[in-house]
C-alpha cells in the first residue's frame, strides 16, 4: 500500500504495509541509512529520528502513525553538516565508534532547540535515554556546551 | 600451547623495527609466515596536487586507529596533516602487516613500523629533489608537505615529486633514521577522527550500512540452548510471507568439545532470507521450530554457583603456582582474613549487532565485514564454503564498537554459507536479542580467598582458588588465571589454584580478557587487607611493589615479562596526589576507593569518589585516572576517549549479569544487561605519566582497575564490601 511520508522536506512514497517500523523504512526503503538499529525495542536511542522537530525512536514507530508529518533524519538536518550540533561534534572529538552518535546529535538538536543554553544536569536528563556503548558521555556533554556557545564546564 | 598472558605482552616489547608474531597466544595474532617488510609504496600514494593518501591497515572499532596509526607515517613522512586522505585496506596481511584489533596491540606494532614506513617515504621524496635539482641529498630538508634546498631557495610540493619519487629505490628500513621526537608536529597533537564528518552527516560507513546490487536481507533463529539443534520446522509455512526469497536449514558445523572453542563452528538454525530485513525478521518470528535442546538444558547459573562453592570447599585440582610455606605462614600469621568473590557471565552489547554481507559467485567470494580479525574470519569463511583462501577478498568496514565480541567471526562463517547457499549477494544482521542470547560471554567466576598478616600488618601468606571452567590444561576463552595475577611474586609466601567446572555456553574475550574481572577480585582483597592492618590502602599498595620480586623456577617462553613495580608505583603516587587522596575526608555515606592494576603493557591507577544514600544506591561523583603507557600520548583527545570508554564501560560491568535459566540466557536486550547512562556518568579526570618507554595501547588497560576503586570507595562509605557482582547481589545500585 503506497504511503506518503515527507522526509528531510522531501515527499517520499514508499509501498509498505502501514505498520513497519520507520527506522526500517528509512534504512531499506529509502536508503537513508544515518539512523541505526540498536534494540529494537526504544531502549537505545541509536534510531532516534525527529517528526516535528521532537525526537522520537523510529523502531518504534509505525511509518504510517507520521505520514504526512515532518521526519527529519541525521541527513537532513543541515546539507552539509553545518548544523552547529554537527560541528560541534566534530571538533570537540565525540565519536568512538560513531554508531550511536545520530541519534545522540538528533537528540541534542532538538534539546538546544528547546532550551539554547542548558546546565549539565538538563543535558543529562535530555540524553539519558541514548545510549552509548562506547563512553562518549563526558564529550557530548562538552560538545553540546561548545554547541551552545558557552564554555564547557568539564575538560 | 600455553602461554601467559604476559608473555604475549611481552613479545611485542622486542620490537624494534620487526616484530615476532610467532609467539603470541592468542589465535587471532598467529602469524601466517614471516612479517613482512612493510614499505612505503603499500602505505603511501601522493597525488600531483599534493594530496597524500595514506592506508589504514586495522579495523576500526571505535578505538581511532583510522586515525592513529596514518598519523604515525604522516609525521616520518613529514606530511601536512590538512592534505593527508586515509583510505581503508583490504585485507592483505602479507602487504600490510598484522591486520587485527585486540589485545591493545595496534599502538606498540604499529610504532615502530608505521614511523619507518613514513620515514622511508621521506628519504625517497628527498632524493627525488635532489636528483632534480642537481644537488646533494644531504643538502635538502622537508616541511610539512614540501622538499626544501636552503642553499638555493628552491622548494618542491610533494606532489611534484611523487613520479620521480617513485622511481626510486626504497631505502633499507631498518637503517632509516627516525624524527626527533621534539620536533613531532603531528605524534602529541590532538588529531579529529578521519570519519568524524561522515559520523556526523549520517554516511553510510557502518557495516549494518553496506548495499550490494541484488542484494537480500538475513536473519537466523538458532536454538536458544547452546549446542541445541532443530528437531522439526514448519518452512513452508512462512515462505509465502511477505518479501521473503529463501528459508534454508542449517545443519551447522558446531563443535563438541568438552571445553567450548570460541570458534566453534556454525549454529545450526533456520535462516530467513528477504528483501527487506524486517520482512525476514517477520518471517522469522513466524516461524513454528521445534528443538532439540541437547544436555545444555540442564545448565543454569544457580547450578553452576552451587557446584562452584562445592568446589571452593574441596582440595584444588590445578596449582597455578606455589611457593613459600603458605600454611605455616597463615597458622603463625597474627590476623587472618578470608572472603570469597565472584563475578557473572557478561555480554558484549557492541550497539551495532553482529552481522556481514557476503557475496558468493562463480567459486568467488567477497565480504564486507567489522571483524576484529579478519584474516581468521577469512579463513574460516573460506574453509565454511570450501574455496581456497586466495579466493576469498575482504573489506574492513567501520564497527559499530568491538569490545572483543568481534575477535569471533561467527557472522563471517555464516555469510558466507547464507550467500552460497542462497546463490545471491546477502546483508546477514542478527537482531538484538541474537546478539544478547548468542554472544560468547565474558566468563564467570568465583574466588576463595585467605591471607595472613603478620604484628606490622605485612602479608605473609597469600592463598587464592579460582573455580573455573574447562578441563585440565584447557581453559575456555577468557577463563584462566595468569600464575603472575598480582600479587603474585611479591608476597613470602603464594600459592594459586584453580577447579574446573565443565561448562556449555561460549565464552569470549571481553575488553581487558580475564582481568577486567580477576583485577576486581584481587585489588578488593588487598584493600580488605590494607583494613585490616589498618593501613593506608596507598601505603599498603606501595609496600607490596616494593618487595623484591619472587621470580618464577622457570621463565616463561620468551622470557619472564615482568611487571614494572616502579610504574605502577608511579601511577599510583599520581593518581593519589591528583584526586586529594591523602587528605580526603571522612563523612557518612561518602567514601573514595584506589586501585592499581598492570595489563596490556598499559599501568593504570583510578580513584573513585563515591556517595551511597539509605537506600543503598550509589552515585559515582568523580573518577581520577593516571596512567603510563609509555613516551608519547600519540593522538590526545582521542586517547582520553578511550580512557572514558574503558572507566564507563568498567562502570557498566558492575551492573551487568547474563544468567542462564534451563541453558537459556535470561537477558535479551539492554534493559536486562544495562548499560551506564549519561546521568549515572561521572566527572573523569585523566592524568599521563609519561616515561621513556614505547607506547602501548589503550583499549583495555583503564577498564580492571575502575571495579576495584568503586568497590572499595562503597565500602569506605558505608563499610560494607563488595565481593559478589552485579552490585545488586551485593545489596547496592547505581542511583
Ligand atoms: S533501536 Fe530504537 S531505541 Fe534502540
Ligand atoms: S560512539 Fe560507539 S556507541 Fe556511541
Amino acid at each position: 500500500m503506497p504511503l506518503k511520508l515527507i522526509v528531510n522536506k522531501e515527499e517520499k512514497t514508499v509501498d509498505v504495509a502501514p505498520d513497519t517500523p520507520l527506522l526500517w523504512v528509512l534504512r531499506d526503503h529509502l536508503n537513508l541509512k544515518g539512523a541505526k538499529y540498536g534494540c529494537g525495542i526504544g531502549v537505545c536511542g541509536a534510531c532516534t529520528v525527529l517528526v516535528d522537530g521532537r525526537p522520537v525512536r523510529s523502531c518504534m514507530t509505525h511509518a504510517g502513525s507520521v505520514a504526512g508529518q515532518q521526519i527529519t533524519t541525521i541527513e537532513g538536518l543541515s546539507p552539509e553538516g553545518q548544523h552547529a550540533v554537527q560541528k560541534a561534534w566534530e571538533e570537540v572529538d565525540v565519536a568512538q565508534c560513531g554508531y550511536c552518535q545520530s541519534g545522540q546529535i538528533l537528540a541534542a538538536a532538538a534539546l538546544l532547540n528547546r532550551n539554547p543554553h542548558p546546565t549539565d544536569a538538563e543535558i543529562d536528563a535530555a540524553m539519558n535515554g541514548n545510549l552509548c556503548r562506547c563512553g562518549t558521555y563526558p564529550r557530548i556533554r562538552e560538545a553540546i556546551h561548545h554547541a551552545a556557545g558557552a564554555t564547557a564546564e568539564q575538560k | 600451547m600455553k602461554i601467559s598472558r604476559r608473555c604475549f605482552l611481552q613479545m611485542t616489547a622486542v620490537a624494534g623495527g620487526g616484530f615476532m608474531l610467532g609467539l603470541y597466544d592468542r589465535p587471532w595474532a598467529r602469524a601466517q609466515g614471516a612479517a613482512p617488510q612493510l614499505t612505503p609504496d603499500t602505505f603511501i600514494r601522493i597525488a600531483p596536487d599534493g594530496m597524500v593518501t595514506i592506508m589504514a591497515r586495522g579495523p576500526e572499532i571505535g578505538q581511532g586507529v583510522r586515525t592513529m596509526l596514518p598519523m604515525l607515517i604522516a609525521e616520518e613522512l613529514d606530511a601536512d596533516w590538512n592534505k593527508v586522505h586515509v583510505e581503508q585496506a583490504d585485507l592483505d596481511e602479507a602487504k600490510y602487516g598484522p591486520q587485527f584489533a585486540g589485545g591493545s596491540m595496534s599502538t606498540p606494532i604499529g610504532w615502530e613500523p608505521l614511523r619507518r614506513v613514513g620515514a622511508a617515504g621521506r628519504l625517497m621524496l628527498l632524493a627525488a629533489a635532489a636528483e632534480q635539482w642537481r644537488v646533494p641529498v644531504g643538502e635538502c630538508s622537508t616541511d610539512a608537505g614540501k622538499v626544501i634546498h636552503a642553499g638555493s631557495g628552491k622548494s618542491a610540493g610533494y606532489g611534484e615529486l611523487a613520479d620521480r619519487a617513485a622511481k626510486i629505490a626504497p631505502p633499507k628500513m631498518s637503517d632509516v633514521k627516525l624524527k626527533d621526537p621534539k620536533t613531532y608536529r603531528i605524534i602529541g597533537k590532538s588529531q579529529r577522527g578521519v570519519d568524524n564528518h561522515a559520523i556526523v552527516t549520517g554516511k553510510p560507513i557502518f557495516g549494518i550500512d553496506i548495499e550490494l546490487p541484488g542484494m537480500l536481507h538475513a536473519v537466523i533463529q538458532k536454538c536458544p540452548v547452546y549446542g541445541g539443534k532443530v528437531k522439526s520446522a514448519d518452512l513452508e509455512a512462512v515462505k509465502t510471507m511477505p518479501g521473503v526469497r529463501h528459508v534454508l536449514a542449517i545443519d551447522g558445523t558446531l563443535s563438541t568439545a568438552v571445553v567450548v572453542p570460541n570458534e566453534p563452528g556454525m549454529e545450526p538454525g533456520i535462516a530467513v532470507i528477504a528483501d527487506t530485513w524486517w520482512q525476514a525478521q517477520q518471517a522469522r518470528k513466524a516461524l513454528k521450530v521445534e528443538w532439540d535442546f541437547g544436555p545444555g538444558k540442564a545448565q543454569s547459573s544457580d547450578g553452576l554457583a552451587k557446584k562452584a562453592a562445592e568446589l571452593l570447599k574441596a582440595k584444588p585440582e590445578n596449582t597455578m603456582r606455589s611457593y613459600g610455606d603458605v600454611d605455616n605462614g597463615l597458622k603463625s600469621s597474627a590476623k587472618i582474613v578470608e572472603a570469597t568473590y565472584s563475578y557473572p557471565f557478561l555480554a558484549h552489547g557492541t550497539l551495532e549487532p553482529m552481522g556481514t554481507a557476503a557475496s558468493f559467485k562463480d567459486g568467488k567470494l567477497e565480504m564486507w565485514t567489522t571483524s576484529q580479525t579478519p584474516g581468521e574470519g577469512h579463513a574460516l569463511a573460506a574453509k565454511a564454503v570450501g574455496i581456497a583462501p586466495g579466493a576469498v577478498t575482504v573489506h574492513l568496514i567501520r564497527a559499530g564498537g568491538g569490545f572483543g565480541r568481534r575477535l569471533m567471526n561467527d557472522y563471517m562463517v555464516e555469510a558466507a554459507w547464507l550467500s552460497m547457499h542462497a546463490g545471491v549477494p546477502i546483508k546477514l544482521l542478527w537482531s538484538r536479542e541474537d546478539d544478547f542470547t548468542h554472544d560468547a560471554y565474558r566468563a564467570a567466576g568465583y574466588h576463595g580467598l585467605k591471607a595472613g598478616l603478620d604484628a606490622d600488618g605485612k602479608v605473609v601468606a597469600w592463598r587464592q582458588h579460582l573455580i573455573t571452567f574447562g578441563e585440565g590444561d584447557d581453559y575456555p576463552a577468557g577463563a584462566e588465571i595468569d600464575k603472575l595475577e598480582f600479587p603474585s611474586g611479591r608476597v613470602p609466601a603464594y600459592a594459586l589454584y584453580t577447579s574446573q567446572m565443565p561448562l556449555r555456553l561460549r565464552t569470549g574475550w571481553l575488553r581487558a580478557p580475564s582481568v577486567n574481572a580477576i583485577c576486581f577480585v584481587c585489588q578488593s582483597f588487598i584493600d580488605e587487607l590494607a583494613a585490616a592492618a589498618g593501613r593506608d590502602p596507598v601505603d599498603f599498595q606501595l609496600e607490596l611493589l616494593s618487595a623484591t620480586p619472587v621470580l618464577l623456577d622457570k621463565p616463561e617462553q620468551g622470557g619472564d615479562a615482568p611487571l614494572n613495580a616502579d610504574r605502577l608505583k608511579g601511577v599510583l603516587e599520581m593518581v593519589a596526589e591528583k584526586s586529594g587522596w591523602r587528605d580526603r575526608k571522612k563523612s557518612p555515606g561518602r567514601g573514595m576507593g584506589i586501585s592499581a592494576y598492570f595489563c596490556h603493557m598499559g599501568y593504570f591507577a583510578e580513584v573513585a569518589d563515591v556517595s551511597v544514600d539509605a537506600q543503598n544506591r550509589v552515585t559515582i561523583n568523580h573518577v581520577w585516572a593516571a596512567g603510563d603507557v609509555g613516551s608519547h600520548i600519540i593522538n590526545p583527545r582521542a586517547a582520553e576517549n578511550m580512557c572514558y570508554g574503558g572507566i564507563i564501560e568498567g562502570l557498566s560491568h558492575m551492573q551487568q549479569e547474563i544468567t542462564l535459566v534451563e541453558g537459556q540466557v535470561q537477558q535479551t536486550n539492554y534493559h536486562r544487561h544495562p548499560m551506564l547512562r549519561m546521568q549515572q556518568t561521572p566527572k573523569i579526570e585523566i592524568y599521563w605519566r609519561l616515561t621513556d618507554n614505547p607506547p602501548t595501547g589503550l583499549g583495555e588497560p583503564t577498564l580492571p582497575p575502575l571495579l576495584p576503586a568503586v568497590g572499595n570507595a562503597i565500602f569506605a562509605a558505608t563499610g560494607k564490601r563488595v565481593r559478589i557482582l552485579p552490585l545488586a547481589k551485593s545489596g547496592f545500585s547505581f542511583a
